[in-house]
């Protein structure tokens, strides 16, 4: 197994982890850190095609990380902040109980 | 593979796995700071030094306290008492396997990737700097842009919903009768008297 291929197994490992919880845990909170994780999946991998693949020194996956990871800080604060928001109109953050579109 | 990534990749890889599966949410919190660090880790044996601070300055430091603020603000830091999975949580759990299974797959078979490691690159903060400042510009503007909507978003979404509106109730009153009196302060007043009396 290559050192890419490694790093490909890794970051699909990260992604199903971050998947899985995204989806099964009934806390809204835990579905975001989920999201969270998938996103770090994903710049892992450019960051593993960055540094194995053809042209390393252009640094084009490395400035798609840099991006990603502050489009990344900004969703996670307006998620959080619609969670807390969500939270002092439903007085719950658990997603199975936040059925109604008009409140 | 050299030893100190597989050490990294598993302790990633366990921290992540605690972070989705403990009942406690301020432990799942600090299960993500260690798999976010040992994210950064990676990046760094990987050789990308700058993301790799920048993963720790930006999600170590700010995310993850974010996310316990989060915690603490919505009272959801005490272990709850029923069943922390969602009802169809067996179907969640066997989709991420196919995902998984997937991935994996094309990545073990797939004959296009690269099999020889190439040297380390040479990347400095000056050369970072440099494309930012020129090739990526554009892109660089877009996210300051971005990020200062998402700031006054999110302060505007946290924001005390009973301030704002009383505000712009008055405001509206102003135009078509003169003030009705706030009836919160008066409630307020009324009891307050009731029981010095």
């Amino acid at each position: 197994m290559t050192p890419l291929q490694g790093c490909l197994l890794v970051s699909a490992l990260l992604f199903a982890i971050g998947f899985a919880g995204a989806v099964t845990r009934r806390n809204s909170i835990l579905a975001l850190v989920g999201i969270e994780l998938m996103l770090n999946a994903a710049n892992l991998n450019f960051i593993a095609f960055w540094r194995y693949g053809a042209h390393p020194e252009a640094l084009t996956g490395m400035m798609v990380v840099i991006f990603s990871i502050a489009i990344a800080a900004a969703e996670a604060a307006v998620g959080l902040a619609l969670i807390i928001a969500i939270y002092r109109h439903y007085r719950t953050v658990n997603l199975d109980e936040i059925k109604d579109l008009k409140g | 593979m050299s030893w100190p990534f597989i050490i990294i990749a598993v302790v990633t890889l366990f921290a992540g796995a605690a972070a989705m599966s403990l009942r406690n949410l301020v432990h799942c919190a600090l299960s993500l700071v260690v798999s976010l660090a040992g994210l950064a880790a990676l990046y760094l044996t990987l050789g990308a030094q700058f993301v790799g601070f920048a993963q720790i300055l930006v999600y170590v430091g700010a995310v993850a306290i974010l996310i316990v603020f989060a915690v603490l603000l919505t009272r959801s830091d005490e272990a709850p008492n029923q069943t922390v999975l969602a009802p169809g949580w067996f179907a969640g759990v066997v989709v991420s396997t196919v995902v998984f299974a997937t991935l994996g797959w094309a990545a073990l078979n797939s004959t296009g990737l690269a099999k020889e490691t190439p040297p380390v690159p040479e990347t400095t903060v000056k050369n970072i700097g440099d494309l930012l400042m020129t090739q990526y510009v554009l892109p660089l503007e877009a996210i300051g842009l971005l990020l200062t909507a998402a700031m006054i978003g999110a302060v505007i979404i946290a924001m005390k919903e009973e301030p704002l509106s009383n505000s712009s109730r008055s405001r509206g009153n102003e135009a078509t009768s003169s003030g009705i009196s706030e009836p919160p302060h008066v409630g307020s007043y009324e009891t307050k008297e009731g029981g010095r009396s």
